[in-house]
């Protein structure tokens, strides 16, 4: 089984640390030395209880503040599976950390407190959740202690977001509630003796279950060419291999492929993955590919199968997720960088802007400012092969760089 | 035969893709190797990564000048065998050029030292990729490191300015002065390390297996005796004990760890096992809770 890397969102005092904490621990995922250094400062600071959000809030300035700042990421390990977790903020202002968070994971959590239901900030959790199609998100309905451990309440707030569910884009994904609390450990890890009506899994058993294809959208075979392999010695001397990772499908010996831009016909001769040849190599496998003819391929290139095409345009339009204090405006020019591939591109036109809340559209929009989410078209100096988000998360996602400070100042999703 | 995609392969196949942009993207990058088993797992990645070809970057060891022999020894061996460039820049040079002071006292370490080393020569050679093999299982300011790691011109970690790291596209553009530091196996454990060795059957140091050493106790710590560069009271008593290293870094930070294992399978039971923190035996971690932010910023890798 592969990694599965689940993002989590809640608000301030949602308590995503003290559960991240809570899994570690029913998990002993805590080595003797952490858990000390956990039980000497929660002694220091007069607790009763362990404060198991110490085991992850990294930085001195979240330790002072007592919240999580950046993306922190997290490993854990169960006899099944190998776990990484992607600890987000999930404060308004954080929502591009929310973006990066979410982006790498293929399963999230979004916690919600029993005692305030689903809040604003919930709605945005999920929308962000819903953007990105993350496949399987729980909704982990927190500090069940502290309401009498209710069913009533459980309920209550499975209703108020099953009702928001209606509104997502992203129909297919799949949702499952649990009510938990992290603090007592109940349906975290071990099954709760205090919720006998809840008849499902516990939030660990939830994860442990979950099968490829529960997490994974796989699109079609494409192959960027990341770098051109060529020895030069006396064994490999005409030897010329494209290396890459494959995003979606898989590639096989002998597929009939195109090179874009170029739109050159070969045949695939062979596929390395060190000194050893395969016969077939799926998605995520970061080979070495030889063609039968030779031809000029070179970094940026794309490998696809005949038949198989991406849309290939100077031009496109996507959901952009603006992470920068410097606002995106209307004629400026980006890097976009799709996958390796890098092109020049301005901003045509600033569509909309999106209320990640759920709430609508705002039109008439003249710039954007961080954390902002709009629908945004592009137009670039030269094309490039993308497929639309929905149909395939890597080859639809791109990031723009600040041509000047050269920092990744968005990100964006194709339409 | 299929290529799969087991957890330990996934992890090796995001590495290779990392390891392949570094050498795409930059123009002269360099493998920071210190001769412990996690960059000698990098070198073994960057092998595979660019095979039939030879790894296009140098290696680069900032020694400290106290680093257990047998890691010397191995590290010489393998640029050998590779056929490798090797670049090492000396911690004592730093000192006789009166840029760094050396410690004294009981923890006295040049691990910190290292920092202005390494900074000088990156300077010296103008490399703007630096490959470390920092994971960010060791310790909890290193979970928010990215796997590119912008540095500015002091070589300096500004945690609130990191570029958010999208999907697995790598942002490689820097300005003039600034540099990457570059970390592969940002998503490994330990335990992760351990299995791919053993998986690939990978040579390591012999000092990572379970051997008799002169050691002394100290803080609940077990030191090496056999060699000067540890301080040692009078009254902390000479012994021998089975033991291993689970960490291999600077010999006067590095504590050993009792330990019957004498083979890699054995070693990865152990670790597994295991209910203490690789990082519990670096002492240079335990002088604040915030130690190792700190030595962040300061550009420490």
């Amino acid at each position: 089984m592969e990694v599965i890397k689940i993002a989590t969102a809640g608000s301030v005092d949602d308590g995503k640390s003290t559960l991240i904490g809570r899994i570690l621990y029913d998990t002993k995922s805590l080595t003797t030395d952490k858990l000390e250094a956990i039980e000497k400062t929660s002694k220091q600071r007069g607790y009763d209880y362990l404060d198991f959000s110490l085991a992850t809030d990294g930085l001195v300035a979240e330790r002072e503040q007592g919240i999580t700042i950046d993306v922190a990421h997290i490993y854990f390990s169960t006899a099944k599976k190998s776990y990484i977790i992607a600890d987000t903020p999930g404060h308004v202002e954080y929502t591009r950390n929310m973006v990066t968070g979410a982006s790498t994971s293929q399963a999230s959590i979004i916690l919600i407190d029993a005692r305030k239901g689903v809040i604003e900030q919930t709605n945005r959790h999920f929308f962000i959740n819903n953007l990105l199609r993350i496949k399987d998100v729980v909704v982990a309905i927190n500090k069940m202690d502290l309401v009498d451990y209710s069913e009533d309440i459980y309920n209550k707030i499975k209703a108020d977001f099953t009702e928001l569910m209606s509104k997502r884009d992203y129909q297919d994904q799949k949702i499952t509630f649990i009510p938990v609390s992290a603090l007592k450990g109940d349906n975290v890890v071990n099954k709760s003796q205090k919720m006998p009506w809840y008849k499902g899994q516990s939030l660990l058993e939830h994860f442990e279950q979950l099968d490829k294809a529960d997490i994974y959208n796989v699109g079609t075979p494409r192959f960027p060419v990341q770098y051109v392999i060529r020895p030069k010695t006396e064994e490999f001397h005409d030897f010329r291999g494209y290396a890459g990772k494959i995003y979606g499908g898989e590639l096989s010996v002998g597929d009939d492929i195109l090179v874009l831009p170029s739109k050159t016909r070969s045949k695939i001769k062979d596929i390395y993955f060190y000194d050893q040849k395969y016969q077939t190599a799926s998605r995520r496998s970061s080979v070495t590919i030889t063609l039968e003819n030779d031809i000029n391929v070179s970094r940026g290139d794309m490998i696809v199968k005949d038949g198989d095409l991406p849309t290939i345009d100077k031009e496109f339009t996507a959901n952009v997720c603006w992470m920068d204090s410097k606002q995106l405006v209307p004629g400026a020019k980006y890097v976009v960088q799709h996958g390796i591939n890098k092109v020049l591109g301005r901003v045509e036109r600033i569509n909309h802007k999106i209320h990640p809340d759920y709430s609508g559209i705002e039109k008439n929009v003249t710039e954007l400012g961080v954390n902002d989410i709009a629908s945004v078209t592009f137009k670039l100096n030269k094309p490039i092969f993308y497929d639309q988000f929905k149909n395939h998360r890597t080859n639809g996602s791109f990031i723009l760089i600040d041509t000047q400070s050269n920092n990744t100042v968005g990100a964006g999703f194709i339409q | 035969m299929n290529k799969d995609t087991s957890h330990i392969n996934s992890l090796e196949n995001e590495a290779i893709y990392i390891i392949r942009e570094v050498a795409a993207q930059f123009e002269k990058p360099v493998l920071l190797f210190s001769g412990g088993k996690d960059s000698i797992t990098l070198v073994r990645l960057a092998v595979k990564a660019f095979y039939p070809a030879k790894i296009p970057f140098p290696l680069m060891h900032i020694d400290t000048g106290h680093n257990f022999p047998e890691t010397i020894e191995f590290r010489d061996r393998l640029v050998k065998e590779l056929g490798l460039e090797l670049i090492v820049r000396n911690v004592q040079d730093s000192i006789d050029e009166g840029k760094v002071k050396e410690e004294s006292g009981r923890y006295a370490s040049r691990n910190q030292l290292q920092t202005t080393t390494l900074l000088d020569a990156i300077e010296e050679f103008k490399f703007d990729a630096c490959i470390g093999g920092a994971r960010r299982d060791e310790e909890k300011a290193r979970a928010k490191e990215r796997i590119f790691s912008v540095r500015d011109d002091f070589g300096q970690w500004d945690e609130k300015k990191q570029r958010p790291e999208l999907f697995d596209m790598l942002n490689g553009q820097i300005n003039l002065g600034q540099n990457v530091r570059v970390f592969p196996i940002s998503n490994w454990t330990e335990l992760d390390v351990w299995s791919y060795i053993e998986q690939e059957n990978i040579e390591i140091p012999s000092i990572y297996f379970a051997h008799t050493r002169k050691v002394f106790l100290r803080d609940g710590m077990i030191w090496s005796a056999e060699d000067e560069v540890v301080y040692r009271d009078d009254n902390e008593q000479v012994i021998e004990e089975l033991v291993r290293f689970r960490t291999v870094g600077d010999m006067s930070c590095t504590a050993a760890v009792l330990s019957d294992a004498t083979t890699i399978s054995k070693v990865v039971e152990e670790i597994r096992e295991s209910t203490i923190s690789e990082r519990g035996a670096r002492i240079d971690d335990k002088r604040s809770e915030a130690a190792m932010e700190k030595r962040k910023q300061q550009g420490y890798f």
